[in-house]
C-alpha cells in the first residue's frame, strides 16, 4: 500500500540479494565464536548458584595450582569504579552496578551472576578449574515478584539505591529502597474525563520476564597487548559503546581499546550491554595472551538481560459512541539485579496510539532477584500494548462497537499530543487500521474449528515505538572500475549493509550491486551508535545519502576540470555528470579518468541531527483453541505496518514477521519460570519456549508507507514495533474463541485451561 | 568435559567384559543425544565410555515368528521408515518421529530411550502398549523383562552391573488390532511431554467390540506407567467415545504426576484423561483400517 505521490525510485523498493548473503548461507561468515589466534587462551567462568547472598570468600588457591590454568580473576583484581555515573550513549550508567554486573562485588543479586574467571589452556582444563573455586557464600532471602519487591519491609537489593522520583512526588525517605524510580505524566483532568465516560473498565495485567533468544549466545576475545592497547573480538550490536563500556570499567581511555565487531548472530536489544570483555581483557593482561570467553546458552538465560516482567493496573473511560474520554495507568516493571527497566518507556507507549484527551501514567523501577534487563525490540512497549489493547477490546465487546473502528476513531493523528507532552509529526496509525479493514484476511470469514472440542476466534491490536535518530558515520570511496566502497560502523543485523548501500547507490543513481558495504571497526569508521532502536535504515542512512552528496558535488567539479569548463557549469544527476553543450558523463565512465583529475574521491557523511517521527502497526490473527487442553493454535496472522518508505521490502516484510514470531512467543509460552529460590528451571531453549516453525503460519505483511518527514527518502525504523500488538491480538482472539480474557503472560496451556473450567 | 575412556567393542560379549570390569563406572554410548549433554552438564562423568553402535546385535531390525525384533541402538528413522512397522506397530513410528528433530532422529535410539529411563521418555508408553520385552545381556543368563517394569525411578531401572539391553521383542500383531502414541506439549514440535500416552486395541471381528487393549502412560509418574486395570477393563466393551472417555476418567486415578516447569500436577492429571479417550479413538480407528487425522503435535 504505496501512498499515491511516492516518488518514483531506481533502486529503493527493489530486492537484490544481499551484499553479506552468501558469506551467511556457505557458513564462512566470521562469528566471535570462529575467532582462533595464535597462543589463545580460553575462559571460564564461575556463576552464583544463588539468587540472593553474601559473598563471604572465594579460594582460587586449587584451581590455580591445576596444571594448564594460566590465571585467575575476581572483582578484587577490576579497577575500582567509586560513586560515577558515565554517559554511555543511551543515558548515564552508575558504574559501580556496570562493574557488579561483570563481576560481583560483595554481593550476588541473581543466579548465575558471575563470580571468578579463570584462564586455561583449554575450555575443559578452564571448565574443571572453575569447579575447584570455592566461594563461601551467606544465603539472603530473594525478591522476585515486582510487587513483593517494593513492600517496605521487603529485603533490599542494593544498599545504595533510593527512590528518584520523575514528575513523580520527591520520596521524603532518605532510604534504601528497591524501587529505583517513580514516573509520573499527567494530561488533562481524569475526574472530569471518567465523569464524562458511559463506561469505565479497570483490570490488571501480569506478564513475566522473557527472553529474546538471540541464535548466538555472547562471546569475546581480548589481546591486551604488550604496549598497553585492548582489542576485543565480539558479538555487539554497537562497537563503540562496548568500546566505551569495556574502556570505563577497565579505566582506560576509549583509545585504548579497539573493538572488532565479528558477525552478529542476533540482539534484538540484548547485545548492547557489556558482559564478557572486561573479564577477558583482565585474564589476558595477566598472561599476555589472547583469552576467549564463551558464554553457554544456560548462562544466556540466567545472567544476560532479559525484558522485565510487569504487573500493571489500567483505567480506561469511554462515551457509549465509542470515544475515549479518559485513561489512567500503574506501571511497575522488574528491572532485575540493578536498576534500570524500560518503564519511562512502557508509560510513554501505553497510551501512544489514541488521542486521549485526560489520561495519567504512574510508573515503577523495582529491582528483583533476577538478572539485570535490557532492551527487547520496542522495550517496555510489549507489556503495556498487552494490558490497553485487551481493555479496548473489552470496551468494545460491552459497547457492540467494531474494534477497527474504534481503533480509527480514537486513533492519534498529526498533531495528537502524548501522555508524557510531546505532539506527533505525520504519522500512519489510520492507515494500518485501514490495511488491515481492507485485507483479505479481515475480509474473509473465520475459519471452522477442526473438531467439536476446538473453537477459533480473531481478534486485533494496534502498537505503537519511538524509534530514535542517533549518530552515525559513512565513508564512501569511489573505486576506479566505477564502483562504490562503503564503510559504515553499523553492525549489521537485519540486512543493513544493503539498505545503506541501496541508499547511496539511490543517490548517486548507480545500481546496489556496484556498492560495496564493510562494518568497520571503531578505528576504521567515525564514531556510531548502536544498532537499535530501529535507527540504523533511518540514521546510517542519511549519513550514507550525505556521503552520497558529497560524492555528487566532487564528481561534478572533477567532470567540470576534464572539460576544462567552469564548476558551476556542471550537475551531477541521473547517475552522470552533464555539462555545458550537451556534455555528458556517466559515473563509471568518470571513475575510471579520476586517476587523471585529481586523484581519489571520497564522500563522508555523518547523522545525528534527526529525530524520527514514530512508528504504527495493527494486527490482526485468528487462533483455534483446543477447549480441553487450553493450547492454542496460530490459524492465520495479518500484519499492516507503517514503514515510511520501505528500501528493500524483503527486509521490511522479514522484521515484521520476526517481530510477529516473538509476539507469539511471548503470548503462548515463553517465560522465566523459577522456583522458590530464585532458580530459573527452564535455562534451555527446550524448556524455554519460543516458537519453531511448527507453531506459527506464514505471516501475512502490508508494508504501509507514509513517508517520515525526517528522512530524505521517507524511511520509518521497522525493527521493534511488530512485536507490541500479538500479545494483545492473540487474547482478543481467545476470547472470541472461548469467552474468556485472558490478563496474565504467557497465555500457556495450563493457564488458558485453569480459566477456561473457572468460566 | 573432563576426560575419559572411550571404546567401541566389536562384539557383544567384549561389551559385556569391557562393562563388567568398570566397576559401574562406564556408560554406554549408543546416538549420545542424552548422554553427551549429561556429560557436558557434569551430571555424569564416566571414566569409561563404551559406544554399542558397532554391535551388530543392537543394530537388528527384524521380524521373525516371535515378532518384531528392535536392536537397542536402532535409529528412530529407520523405525519409522520400516513400512511394516508402520502399518503394524504405528505406535512406534507415532512416537519415533516426534523425539527430537531429523538429526536427533537419525541418532536416537528406542533403546537408549528406555535406559536413560525418564518418566517423559516418548517411545516407552509405545513399547509398552505394544507388549514389548527387554532382552537383557550380561555377564549371566539372557534375561527378559517387560518394558513396563524395565524402569525402577527416574534414571534408574532393572539392569543389574554388567547388563546391557541388547533388544526389544515385540510379540505379532493380532488381527483387527491398531495402535497409537501421542503427547501434549505446549508447543507442535521440539519439546519434552506433558503428558504422553499409547495404546494398541485389538477388536473382535465385528470391529465393533473391544476384544483387548493396552494404555500406557508417560510423564505422570516417577516411571513410564503400564495402566494394567484401565487396559483389562476394556476388554468387551464396545468402541465407543463412551468407553473410551471412561477409560480416561479412570487412567486419571492412577496417575501421580508432579509440578514442574513442564506443567502443573493438576494440568497433567486432566490431561491423561484426554489424551487416553483420543488416543484410544485413533488406535480403534486404525484397528478398524480407517486413516486417523493426526498431526503431530496437533493433540
Amino acid at each position: 500500500m504505496a501512498t499515491a505521490d511516492k516518488p518514483k525510485y531506481n533502486v529503493i523498493g527493489t530486492r537484490p540479494i544481499r551484499h553479506d548473503g552468501v558469506d551467511k548461507v556457505t557458513g564462512r561468515a566470521m562469528y566471535g565464536a570462529d575467532l582462533r589466534l595464535t597462543g589463545m587462551l580460553h575462559a571460564a567462568m564461575v556463576r552464583s548458584p544463588h539468587a540472593h547472598a553474601r559473598i563471604k570468600n572465594i579460594d582460587t588457591s586449587k584451581a590455580a595450582a591445576l596444571p594448564g590454568v594460566r590465571a585467575v580473576v575476581a572483582a578484587a583484581d577490576m579497577p575500582q569504579q567509586g560513586d560515577r555515573h558515565v554517559e554511555l550513549g543511551e543515558g548515564a550508567v552508575n558504574m559501580r552496578h556496570l562493574a557488579a554486573n561483570v563481576l560481583a562485588q560483595d554481593k550476588v543479586l541473581y543466579r548465575g551472576h558471575p563470580v571468578a574467571a579463570v584462564a586455561a589452556d583449554n575450555i575443559h582444563i578452564a571448565e574443571e578449574a572453575a569447579r575447584l573455586i570455592e566461594v563461601e557464600y551467606e544465603v539472603l532471602p530473594p525478591v522476585l515478584d515486582v510487587r513483593a519487591a517494593m513492600q517496605a519491609d521487603a529485603p533490599i537489593l542494593n544498599d545504595d539505591v533510593r527512590t528518584v522520583a520523575a514528575g513523580a512526588p520527591e520520596s521524603d525517605q532518605d532510604k534504601p529502597s528497591n524501587i529505583a524510580k517513580h514516573i509520573l505524566f499527567e494530561k488533562g483532568s481524569l475526574d472530569e474525563g471518567f465523569a464524562a465516560a458511559d463506561v469505565v473498565i479497570e483490570r490488571e495485567f501480569d506478564t513475566t520476564m522473557v527472553h529474546q533468544g538471540y541464535i548466538e549466545p555472547h562471546n569475546a576475545t581480548v589481546l591486551w597487548n604488550a604496549d598497553g592497547k585492548v582489542t576485543v573480538w565480539m558479538s555487539t550490536q554497537g562497537s563503540f559503546t562496548a568500546r566505551q563500556q569495556t574502556a570505563e570499567l577497565l579505566r582506560l581511555p576509549v583509545s585504548s581499546v579497539k573493538v572488532v565487531p565479528m558477525e552478529i548472530g542476533g540482539g534484538f536489544g540484548g547485545k548492547i550491554s557489556v558482559y564478557l570483555p572486561p573479564v577477558a581483557a583482565v585474564l589476558s593482561r595477566k598472561t599476555g595472551r589472547p583469552v576467549k570467553l564463551l558464554m553457554s546458552r544456560t548462562d544466556v538465560f540466567e545472567a544476560t538481560g532479559p525484558t522485565p516482567g510487569s504487573h500493571i493496573r489500567l483505567k480506561l473511560g469511554v462515551t457509549k459512541d465509542g470515544k475515549i474520554t479518559a485513561a489512567d495507568a500503574w506501571v511497575a516493571f522488574e528491572a532485575g539485579a540493578y536498576p534500570g527497566s524500560p518503564v519511562g518507556m512502557a508509560c510513554m507507549c501505553v497510551f501512544a496510539c489514541y488521542d486521549i484527551p485526560h489520561a495519567r501514567v504512574e510508573g515503577f523501577d523495582v529491582c528483583v532477584n533476577k538478572p539485570r534487563t535490557n532492551a527487547y525490540r520496542a522495550p517496555g512497549s510489549t507489556q503495556v500494548a498487552f494490558a490497553i489493547e485487551t481493555v479496548i477490546d473489552e470496551a468494545c465487546e460491552q459497547l457492540k462497537l467494531d474494534p477497527a473502528e474504534f481503533r480509527l476513531q480514537n486513533a492519534s493523528k498529526e498533531g495528537t499530543q502524548r501522555v508524557d507532552g510531546p505532539n506527533f509529526g505525520r504519522i500512519g496509525m489510520v492507515e494500518t487500521v485501514e490495511a488491515i479493514k481492507a485485507s483479505d484476511h479481515y475480509q474473509s470469514p473465520l475459519p471452522q474449528p477442526s473438531s467439536p472440542e476446538h473453537k477459533t476466534g480473531r481478534g486485533m491490536a494496534s502498537g505503537f515505538w519511538f524509534n530514535v535518530g542517533l549518530k552515525s558515520s559513512v565513508t564512501a570511496t569511489v573505486n576506479g572500475d566505477g564502483t562504490v566502497s562503503l564503510v559504515e560502523g553499523s553492525t549489521d543485523i537485519g540486512g543493513t549493509r544493503t539498505s545503506i548501500a541501496m541508499q547511496l547507490a539511490e543517490t548517486l543513481g548507480i545500481a546496489a550491486e556496484d556498492v560495496h558495504p564493510t562494518v568497520a571497526d571503531t578505528e576504521g569508521i567515525g564514531y556510531t551508535d548502536v544498532t537499535g532502536g530501529s535507527r540504523v535504515t533511518f540514521s546510517t542512512g542519511i549519513a550514507a545519502v550525505r556521503a552520497a552528496e558529497e560524492l555528487r558535488n566532487k564528481l561534478a567539479a572533477r567532470a567540470a576540470a576534464l572539460w576544462d569548463v567552469p564548476d558551476d557549469q556542471t550537475k551531477y544527476e541521473d547517475g552522470g555528470v552533464t555539462g555545458p553543450d550537451g556534455k555528458r558523463i556517466a559515473f563509471k565512465e568518470l571513475a575510471e579518468k579520476l586517476h587523471m583529475v585529481g586523484g581519489p574521491v571520497i564522500g563522508n557523511g555523518t547523522s545525528g541531527d534527526q529525530t524520527q517521527g514514530g512508528a504504527f502497526g495493527t494486527h490482526c490473527v485468528d487462533v483455534e483453541v483446543d477447549t480441553e487442553t487450553g493450547k492454542v493454535q496460530i490459524l492465520r496472522y495479518t500484519i499492516a505496518q507503517d514503514a515510511g518508505t520501505a528500501i528493500h521490502p524483503s527486509y521490511v516484510e522479514g522484521q515484521m514477521q520476526g517481530g510477529v514470531v516473538q509476539g507469539i512467543g511471548w503470548a503462548l509460552n515463553e517465560e522465566y519460570f523459577y522456583d522458590g529460590e530464585g532458580a530459573m528451571r527452564n535455562a534451555t531453549f527446550l524448556d524455554y519456549r519460543m516458537p519453531t516453525c511448527y507453531d506459527v503460519p506464514m505471516i501475512e505483511t502490508i508494508i504501509v508507507e507514509v513517508p517520515d518527514p525526517n528522512h530524505p527518502y521517507g524511511v520509518r525504523g521497522v525493527g521493534e514495533v511488530p512485536i507490541c500488538p500479538p500479545p494483545a491480538a492473540i487474547a482478543n482472539a481467545i476470547h472470541q474463541a472461548v469467552g474468556v480474557r485472558m490478563r496474565h503472560l504467557p497465555m500457556s496451556p495450563p493457564r488458558l485451561l485453569a480459566k477456561m473450567v473457572k468460566a | 568435559m573432563h576426560a575419559f575412556e572411550y571404546s567401541a567393542p566389536h562384539s557383544l560379549s567384549d561389551a559385556v567384559s569391557l562393562l563388567s570390569q568398570a566397576n559401574g563406572n562406564a556408560k554406554l554410548l549408543a546416538g549420545g543425544t542424552d548422554l553427551i549433554d549429561q556429560m557436558r552438564t557434569g551430571r555424569f562423568r564416566p571414566a569409561l565410555v563404551i559406544d554399542v553402535k558397532k554391535l551388530a546385535e543392537l543394530n537388528l531390525l527384524e521380524f521373525d515368528s516371535d515378532g518384531l525384533h528392535v536392536g537397542a541402538a536402532v535409529t528412530c528413522y529407520r523405525i519409522y521408515d520400516e513400512p511394516d512397522i508402520a502399518n503394524d506397530y504405528t505406535a512406534l513410528a507415532d512416537a519415533c518421529h516426534i523425539i527430537g528433530g531429523v538429526q536427533i532422529q537419525s541418532r536416537a535410539s528406542m533403546g537408549g530411550n528406555l535406559c536413560n529411563s525418564g518418566p517423559a521418555a516418548d517411545s516407552t508408553p509405545a513399547m509398552i502398549a505394544l507388549g514389548g520385552h527387554c532382552v537383557i545381556v550380561g555377564p549371566g543368563e539372557t534375561r527378559q523383562v517387560p518394558v513396563e517394569d524395565f524402569c525402577t525411578a527416574p534414571g534408574k531401572n532393572v539392569l543389574e552391573r554388567g547388563e546391557l539391553l541388547a533388544e526389544i521383542l515385540f510379540p505379532p500383531r493380532p488381527a483387527n488390532s491398531g495402535s497409537h502414541y501421542r503427547r501434549l506439549i505446549p508447543r507442535n514440535e521440539m519439546d519434552i511431554a506433558v503428558v504422553g500416552v499409547g495404546a494398541s486395541v485389538e477388536l473382535d471381528e465385528d470391529k465393533q467390540t473391544i476384544k483387548s487393549a493396552r494404555v500406557a502412560l508417560g510423564a505422570v509418574a516417577p516411571t513410564p506407567l503400564f495402566a494394567k486395570d484401565v487396559s483389562e477393563s476394556l476388554a468387551g466393551k464396545s468402541a465407543t467415545d463412551e468407553t473410551f472417555a471412561a477409560a480416561g476418567e479412570a487412567a486419571r486415578q492412577i496417575v501421580s504426576p508432579i509440578d514442574d516447569m513442564r506443567g502443573t500436577a493438576d494440568y497433567r492429571k486432566h490431561i491423561t484423561g484426554v489424551l487416553v479417550k483420543r488416543v484410544l479413538a485413533a488406535a480403534t480407528a486404525r484397528a478398524r483400517g480407517e486413516t486417523i487425522n493426526y498431526k503431530a503435535g496437533r493433540d
